[in-house]
């Protein structure tokens, strides 16, 4: 099934061509190659998401897929040496992480920091506001904001109590994903990047977060989910399913992929690559 | 064989013998106070002004940075309260009872001092010294006896001050604030001296505001003292905002007895001032008070602020809690020194200390030097710092929310200082302190 799956491009090596489907899609990856610290990361990846679908992406420890998320956010140890990184056209590695982040990019961090001293609320605000007014926005009315926020907290299980209190700060690891989400909801991106969401949550807590991430499905949004397992694809159902592996894309196909992987393991793609 | 060195008299020290001696008959009191004078000026005198080798003064060498020593203020003139006027309306939003000096002398006409609560006096300190009250002149200097050379510099000099006294069990329902404009057109050297009586289980907050507002560059020198005698069962906070003119020196002295089971909150809130040394000395006379002091102090350009603490446990069963937080920009300075004593009576004494500075230029100093001299055997002390730059984890967590990088460090700064003035009672005082530190954060580059 390898790039015929729903939402994956064929692949054309005629430029022409190339261009006209590059503006079907809202992200495109091209030979992107990353370093950290001198150590390449990333060794050539491609990856081209349609809005609308939601993509996968699995791999072994080490095999690339926080960096991956990282380098779309903008982190500034990750050094891009080849490649971009195309988001509606636009070339996304030109932009600093916060004009990403106004054009309709959101990471959901695998470790969501905490920030003693800023309450919820006002991260959540002051983050709208300035996405909006780099897209030259008005900023939303408090009683509109307040609304959306209480609204969308509830759905979450995020108590008001918890939005007065600093981002994050005693919030226990389900709890802080759910901020996340959170954020993700008032925050409305295009292209929504989760970074091994599942970590560190039971299965009562994966399902609201899913669930969470399921209500945001829209034809003009797309998901990037990163995870080392399988679990949280019965929940966040995938259109497409990548393989990382040593920073390249090795294998892509339909959500029974990973049902494959949980059967037999990432041990044949690290000794394909070997 | 003691070797005796006399340093050679820096200009500064030179011109304050030549006022002193111009000024020293014309200075408010009669002869006991004109003792105390002489005394002040001999201690200070024989050392000079305090350098680098004097270990209190170790970082904020006053004969290095005193290049000379400003006339006298004399009394404000039209001009110079006018001046003064348009600097007191940045203070209406805090909700108090206010008095006012300009220059160092009370001004009634800005003053707020009709229907007085009952239990609550308020007189100018050098009206008292001039009809040599001889409850003032006897409590003078006795709330903390010291040798600082800075108290005896501003007892030779004292000119005008408030002298508060609040009977026992009174309850003010609004605070006090003594509001301290400099705003003559050239710069001066001010010296005030305060004093309040607080009886037994009177509440009462206090705000000192100091301002520079003089047409003289903000170059003037302050050196200000404050006598707190607070009784059993007090319920006192103390809250000094210093923002003074930018080459100003700026020289203040709390000295507070509390005594038993009271509750004693200081708090400094600094971004003024060339060099500022905010001095510290609190003795706990009675048993089972708890306090709280706190600090947080924001420099930026060449600023020096020098925090020097004395916290002394004289009395059994007390809790003290220092916290203070600098914030520092361009090439800021700031000073920690912290001592806590605790005598040997002083059993069950819970005192922890602790001091954090956020560096955000590379040329920012912080200096920190916590002492503890416990004499008694059952006692919890402590003393932590930190120091660093902000997180860059945090920054990109921000700025991957849309969140620009000036405003993500103006975020995490104000949530830096913000945990600290958390710590103030008063919710407006509060907001006009977390007001004042957006302000210092707008004004970065």
């Amino acid at each position: 099934m390898t790039g015929t799956a729903d939402g994956v491009a064929p692949i054309s090596l005629q430029r022409g061509r190339l261009r006209r489907e590059t503006s079907m899609h809202l992200l495109e990856v091209k030979n992107l190659h990353v370093e950290v610290d001198g150590k390449p990361i990333l060794n050539g990846l491609e990856l081209s998401i349609s809005k609308g679908t939601v993509h996968a992406i699995m791999g072994p420890n080490g095999s690339g897929k926080s960096t991956l998320a990282h380098v779309l956010a903008g982190k500034d140890d990750y050094v891009v040496t080849q490649g971009e990184v195309l988001l509606d056209g636009e070339d996304l590695l030109a932009l600093a992480p916060e004009q990403r982040a106004a054009q309709g990019l959101f990471l959901a961090f695998q470790y969501p920091f905490e920030i003693p001293g800023v309450a919820t609320m006002t991260f959540l605000r002051t983050a709208l506001n300035a996405q909006r007014k780099q897209r030259g926005e008005g900023e939303l009315s408090t009683p509109d904001f307040l609304k959306r926020v209480r609204e969308v907290a509830g759905r979450l299980g995020i108590e008001q109590e918890m939005l007065r209190r600093g981002v994050n700060v005693g919030f226990s690891g389900g709890e802080k994903k759910r901020n996340e989400i959170l954020q993700m909801a008032l925050l409305e991106p295009r292209l929504c990047v989760l970074d091994e969401t599942d970590s560190g949550l039971d299965i009562d807590a994966l399902k609201v977060v899913a669930d969470g991430v399921n209500r945001l499905r829209s034809p003009e949004r797309a998901f990037v989910v990163i995870t080392h397992y399988q679990r949280l694809l019965n929940y966040i159902v995938p259109d497409v399913v990548h393989v990382l592996s040593r920073g390249r894309i090795v294998k892509t196909g339909g959500k029974d992929l990973a049902l494959d992987l949980e059967a037999t393991g990432y041990a044949q793609y690290q000794e394909e690559m070997a | 064989m003691k070797p005796e060195i006399r340093p050679i008299k820096t200009a500064a020290e030179t011109a304050l013998a030549s006022s002193f001696a111009a000024a020293r008959r014309a200075l408010p009191g009669g002869a006991a106070v004109a003792a105390l004078r002489e005394d002040g000026f001999r201690r200070f005198e024989r050392d000079g002004l305090p350098h680098r080798r004097v270990e209190e003064w170790k970082y904020t060498d006053l004969r290095a940075l005193m290049r000379d020593a400003k006339p006298l203020a004399g009394a404000p003139d039209t001009e110079t309260k006018a001046r003064a006027e348009r600097a007191l309306r940045a203070l209406a939003a805090i909700e108090a009872r206010r008095v006012v000096f300009v220059d160092g002398a009370l001004v009634p006409e800005f003053s707020d001092l009709a229907e007085l609560e009952p239990g609550l006096g308020i007189r100018s300190m050098a009206q008292a010294l001039a009809e040599a009250d001889a409850r003032v002149v006897g409590s003078l200097g006795k709330a903390v006896p010291t040798d600082d050379v800075a108290v005896a510099l501003n007892t030779a000099f004292m000119g005008d001050g408030a002298l508060i006294h609040v009977t026992a069990g009174a309850v003010l329902a609004r605070p006090l604030h003594l509001v301290f404009v400099n705003a003559g057109a050239a710069p001066a050297s001010l010296f005030v001296r305060s004093l309040a009586l607080i009886e037994n289980s009177a509440r009462v907050m206090l705000v000192e505001s100091h301002i520079g507002a003089s047409g003289g560059a903000g170059q003037d020198q302050v050196n200000t003292v404050l006598e707190l005698q607070v009784g059993d069962g007090a319920h006192v906070d103390h809250v000094k905002i210093t923002g003074a003119g930018a080459g100003a020196i700026h020289i203040s002295t709390l000295m507070a007895a509390i005594g038993a089971h009271g509750r004693f909150n200081e708090f400094l809130f600094t971004t003024g001032g060339g060099v500022v040394r905010n001095q510290v000395f609190v003795r706990f006379a009675g048993e089972g008070t708890i306090a709280g002091i706190r600090g947080a102090t924001l420099l930026k350009h060449r600023q020096h602020a020098d925090t020097t603490l004395v916290a002394d446990h004289a009395a059994a069963d007390c809790t003290s809690r220092e916290v203070f937080k600098s914030v520092l920009d361009d090439e800021g300075h700031s000073v920690f020194q912290g001592k806590i004593i605790v005598r040997p009576r002083a059993q069950k004494t819970d005192a922890k200390m602790a001091t954090h500075a956020l560096l955000l230029s590379e040329k920012a100093e912080a200096d920190n030097k916590p002492e503890l001299e416990i004499f008694a055997d059952d006692v919890q002390c402590g003393h932590g710092a930190t120091s660093g730059a902000l997180d860059e984890d945090l920054l990109f967590y921000l700025n991957a929310r849309g969140i620009p990088a000036k405003e993500a460090e103006a975020l995490l700064i104000q949530a830096f200082v913000g945990e600290a003035i958390e710590g103030i009672e008063h919710a407006g005082l509060r907001d006009v302190l977390l007001e004042e530190a957006a302000t210092w954060l707008q004004t970065r580059k």
